[in-house]
């Protein structure tokens, strides 16, 4: 019998790095919105609206809703892998999970596109 | 070796009360609530941010929402969520890079997460919310 350890799948490491990927995104949006939102100062539907008429703003929001759906899929996964023990609750989560953050970013893109 | 490491006993302590987190501790388990706290508000945050911009109607169902007290003071806790995820993410990063991972520089960089999210709530909470 050989004696080996088994550590996994090794799609910790990618996910290590997406989560950071996506969290570097969703800063620098956040600055780049405030600051938008600073200089424009929507008061009204019209001005609001303008914001994301904007072609950079539109794709920059857009980016920041995939970066905050896939950061969330990463980090709520963490916590149900470290307080759920039962392997079937733990599952269902997950595929919960997976999917409303699926529906959240098609609900996202057409409040945006319809903008 | 390492399989004698990984089954070696260790002392547990999981009585929650009697456990005083430090600092970074804190601002750790924050981090977490606030992260579950913000996903499992997305719909919510989802379909304001929708009605903010649909049409004129849901534009004032929208500002009748969020002049709601009640709803303000959420808000307002949901931006601390937010920059407090924000800020201690960038002091994640850091550590990551092997900055400010000794003791004393943990301790002042927690101080520092605390100070400035609470700063910047109120700065953007009082602009956007009043």
């Amino acid at each position: 019998m050989v004696n080996r350890i088994l550590v996994g799948a090794h799609y910790g490491l990618k996910d290590w790095v997406i989560q950071r990927a996506t969290a570097i995104v969703m800063a620098v949006y956040t600055v780049i919105f405030l600051v938008v939102v600073g200089a424009v100062g929507p008061d009204s539907l019209a001005t609001w609206r303008g914001v994301f008429a904007n072609g950079f703003m539109k794709f920059a929001t857009f980016l920041f809703f995939v970066s905050l759906f896939y950061h969330a899929w990463i980090g709520v996964r963490d916590i149900w892998m470290d307080y759920i023990k039962p392997d079937g609750l733990r599952l269902l989560l997950m595929i919960a999970t997976a999917m409303v953050l699926v529906g959240y970013a098609g609900w996202a893109i057409q409040i945006l596109w319809r903008t | 070796m390492a399989e004698m490491a990984i089954k070696k006993k260790r002392p547990k302590n999981l009585d929650l009360p009697t456990i005083r987190l430090p600092l970074p501790g804190i601002l750790s388990i924050i981090h977490r609530i606030s992260g579950a706290v913000l996903f499992l508000l997305l719909p919510f945050l989802l379909w304001l941010f929708e009605s903010s911009l649909e049409s004129a109607e849901t534009f004032a169902s929208f500002r009748g929402v969020v002049d709601n007290a009640l709803v303000k003071i959420i808000l307002l806790g949901l931006i601390w969520f937010y920059m407090h995820h924000f800020c201690a993410g960038i002091r994640y990063l850091l550590l990551d890079l092997h900055i400010g991972v000794d003791l004393k520089s943990a301790l002042l960089s927690s101080k520092i997460v605390f100070g400035v999210s609470i700063a910047l709530t109120l700065i953007v909470g009082v602009q956007v919310l009043w």
